[in-house]
């Protein structure tokens, strides 16, 4: 796959107060594919997600020390443009929070606030991608009803198809499933698979099975320190580290 | 042991029925004030057609003549005023406290706040004698004050400062606390996830608020607006001691007023003697409590409904 | 685009820093004017004296008659809405539920706590007339009930609702009955909360000039009888502000400083204390 990672995460530490949640993590992410983060819970699956479009520092009394760098830059440096950085980095999150505005407006959100949204090319802007998240069908008649109105399954479609229209490179999805029935969270799944090959995908589950359908690398936390990352079929069927080994067994988390 | 658990069912049955009873009863009070001032106002309601009472501009009690209209128009002026002051100001700072304030400043605005909700109407009242009043006096008489007068309700012919701007403004300061409070707690119960998904479309702070958070939030924010407007509606000290009490309709900001509930607190000596006084005055304490508990109503409704469906 | 996305923000920003100034300016306007033009009439005669002969006038008294008076009839009024706002804080929390009842219950306190306090004046004004009661202490007690009893309802709700459900279930589970369990468990717990409610209502009851105007009249004397007139507070503001000599306008001020330093205490106290002892309660 890619040459050079397309984030690279170096001697990150997160303090939420005084408890630390995560521990000098340096970790890379290979540009394409899907990168999945596995670990029991609160081992600081969603705080390494949510450092890499800084919504970390959003919540509070938070500590950040180390540097996450996108093709190479530093989003932490002072001069970087929070926005730009959210606008270059999609998130899905676990459980769909449609905006209150129609469905329509929903997929118009983002390439609205960012001006890239002409008037003549708007309907055109929202079927393409309905279609790209697979709700097209589903909606089209009804684009002008509210979000909330959809059913789970569907709303989480449609924030894929809300991330996707500001065409980021990166889509960072933390537990996206996690809110779903078995089979709206198959057509995430089948969506995820498919938008691998135009972007990088960072999945923070803790659904090992899904890891194993989906992940092309596996980056593995234990109480907020790195144990093991690496290619999925490495890290599966012969990990390094005797932890990750009892973890997959199911013997500890 | 059984004689003694009987007798604690009988108490719990006993209590279970005391309280259900009481519940209702004091429930019902709001109808009952309703029904008795309904009984009291029933003479003039059935001997005038209600367009005349509403709309008419004479009162003068000794010729039997009641007409609201110039006390209507009193309450509805000085509170609209105060709204068009109060809700911008109340707003921002609510927005800026739920979503803006340091943790610091919010733990010494937000207590300041609340405690200033319990500051009696009188004092309000004397401070606008003090302060507001002398102040609308000053600008009706200076430079400015005779240029505006040329635009309409800015005519300056009450040169006394006792006005419906001094009762707009006594009043929009009354209910800071009343709506700040209220609408602070409805942005801040915005969903977190909300405001991060639009966080996560790289949309700042301010267009979150903007398109996502305020939409999300209207409903309360109006609930809290009418919250605060029908206390401005039904506050009788403060607005009595500086709107000058002239039974007019009010032409301009600089004009006396005489709203209803000043009208009922100023006459209620005097009514046993004349006929159907009593029972118009009684009337508008009526008017007053059907304009309130409707607006009061809708807007608990729709504050219970979000409460419940988040 | 970019630079005027943040000019927006800015601005807006700016807005909400000049209407927070705005909010807490004039609210500490008001203590302030309080303050400055109360302090210098505020003598220990004032607060210490009833009127003498020729007081309106500005001779020699004071409002002490306005001060027991008040804390007279919020007192009363307090103590006849706690008995009857305590069963239906308990009736919400044990023998309703959830059901529509409660929140009809609920709903109905609501809107009375909307309610202006002219209309619960003419209110019980008129019940005072068909009773035969002429404008006395327990008329004024009546009115301010009716303005309290929401406020405490509310006040004690919010109490109950703090108590973790877990703790009523332990007690039903032991075999207690749900009056046992408000009695011996509710109120146990929420005693900080209805406390703060009380305070709260008193403070609303002691302030309030609108519905007593009519029901409680206003006297000169020392409360003597429920059955006579009883001065208060912000009518003795009221009535003396009303007067044309600057003297006893003075003196209003100085009234008015009085209420308002009960009143803000009242409050800051029930604030302290709620915070103070909600450590203790089990969550």
């Amino acid at each position: 796959m890619g040459d050079r990672p397309h984030i690279e995460v170096q001697g990150l530490s997160v303090w939420y107060g005084g408890q630390q949640a995560l521990k000098d993590v340096s970790v890379a992410f290979p540009a394409h594919g899907i990168t999945a983060v596995i670990g029991p819970s609160g081992c600081g699956k969603t705080t390494l997600l949510r450092s890499m479009n800084r919504l970390l520092e959003t919540s509070g009394e938070v500590r950040i020390s180390g540097r996450v760098l996108l093709d190479g830059t530093d989003i932490y440096a002072p001069k970087v443009d929070v926005t730009e950085i959210r606008t270059r980095i999609g998130l899905l999150a676990s459980k769909p929070f449609p905006l209150p505005m129609s469905i329509y407006d929903n997929v118009l959100y983002g390439p609205r606030i960012h001006g890239l949204c002409r008037r003549d090319n708007a309907d055109a802007t929202v079927e393409r991608y309905l279609r790209a998240a697979d709700l097209w069908e589903e909606v089209r008649d009804r684009l002008q009803s509210p979000a909330h109105a959809l059913s789970t399954g569907q709303q989480q479609r449609l924030c894929l198809a809300r991330a996707l229209a500001v065409e980021p490179e990166v889509l960072l999805c933390d537990e996206p499933t996690a809110a779903l029935d078995p089979i709206s969270a198959q057509r995430i799944e089948d969506l995820l698979r498919g938008l691998k090959r135009h972007m990088t995908i960072i999945l923070v589950t803790h659904i090992l099975r899904q890891a194993r359908r989906l992940a092309d690398f596996v980056v593995f936390l234990w109480l907020g320190e790195l144990v093991e990352a690496g290619p999925a079929e490495q890290v599966f069927n012969n990990p390094c580290n005797e932890r990750t080994r009892a973890y997959l067994m199911g013997d500890i988390g | 042991m059984e004689r003694r658990l009987a007798f604690r069912r009988l108490t719990d049955r006993l209590a279970g029925c005391s309280t259900t009873a009481l519940s209702a009863a004091t429930s019902l009070l709001a109808v009952a004030i309703g029904l008795v001032l309904l009984a009291r106002a029933w003479p003039i309601l059935t001997t005038r057609p209600l367009g005349e009472l509403l709309l008419s501009t004479t009162w003068k009690p000794l010729q039997n003549a009641f007409g609201y209209y110039p006390f209507i128009m009193g309450t509805l002026c000085v509170t609209g005023v105060a709204m068009v002051i109060a809700v911008p100001i109340c707003l921002l700072t609510a927005v800026y406290l739920a979503e803006y304030a340091p943790r610091r400043v919010y733990a010494v605005v937000k207590p300041l706040i609340d405690v200033s909700a319990g500051i009696p109407s009188v004092i309000f009242g004397i401070w606008g004698v003090i302060m507001v009043v002398p102040f609308v006096q000053r600008i009706a008489s200076s430079e400015i004050g005779r240029s505006l007068s040329r635009l309409p309700f800015f005519q300056i012919d009450n040169p006394t400062g006792y006005s419906v701007l001094a009762g707009g403004i006594v009043l929009a300061i009354m209910v800071f606390p009343v709506i700040i409070s209220v609408a602070e707690e409805v942005i801040r119960a915005v969903p977190v996830g909300l405001r991060e998904a639009s966080w996560a479309l790289g949309a700042s702070r301010w267009e979150t608020i903007k398109y996502v958070v305020l939409r999300h939030a209207a409903p309360g924010v109006l609930a809290a607006v009418i919250l605060g407007f029908s206390r401005a509606f039904g506050e009788t000290m403060a607005v009595m001691m500086v709107v000058g009490n002239v039974p007019q309709v009010p032409r301009s900001l600089f004009d006396a007023a005489y709203p209803l509930t000043a009208l009922i607190a100023n006459s209620y000596g005097e009514m046993m003697s004349i006929p159907l006084y009593d029972a118009a005055l009684l009337g508008a304490a009526l008017l007053l409590l059907v304009v309130v508990l409707l607006f009061n109503l809708s807007a608990r409704l729709v504050l219970m409904r979000i409460a419940r469906y988040g | 685009m970019k630079r005027l996305r943040r000019l927006e923000e800015y601005l807006f920003r700016f807005l909400m820093g000049l209407s927070l100034v705005i909010v807490l300016g004039s609210l500490m306007l008001i203590l302030g004017t309080m303050l400055w033009r109360g302090l210098p009439s505020l003598s220990l005669a004032m607060l210490t004296q009833v009127p003498k002969g020729g007081y309106y006038l500005g001779e020699e008294g004071g409002i002490l008659n306005a001060i027991v008076g008040s804390l007279c009839l919020a007192g009363g009024a307090t103590l006849l809405a706690l008995l009857l706002s305590l069963p239906v804080a308990i009736y919400l929390h044990t023998y309703a539920g959830c059901s529509r009842a409660a929140h009809l219950v609920r709903l109905a306190m609501d809107v009375l706590w909307g309610i202006p306090s002219i209309v619960y004046g003419a209110f019980a004004f008129t019940i005072m007339l068909w009773i035969g009661l002429r404008a006395s202490l327990l008329g004024g007690i009546i009115a301010l009930a009716c303005l309290e009893l929401p406020i405490i309802v509310r006040g004690m709700d919010e109490a109950f609702r703090l108590i973790p459900s877990a703790l009523s279930e332990a007690s039903y589970a032991l075999g207690a009955t749900r009056f046992e369990t408000a009695t011996r468990i509710l109120l146990r717990q929420a005693t900080a909360g209805l406390l703060t409610a009380v305070l709260l209502a008193f403070g609303r009851g002691i302030g309030d000039a609108a519905s007593v105007l009519f029901t409680a009249g206003y006297t000169d004397r020392l409360p003597d009888s429920l059955l006579r007139p009883v001065a208060s507070l912000p009518l003795a503001v009221f009535f003396q502000l009303g007067t044309p000599f600057p003297a006893v306008q003075q003196r209003a001020y100085a009234a008015g400083l009085v209420l308002t330093v009960i009143v803000l205490t009242l409050s800051v106290v029930a604030r302290w204390l709620s915070r103070r002892l909600m450590h203790h309660v089990v969550r």
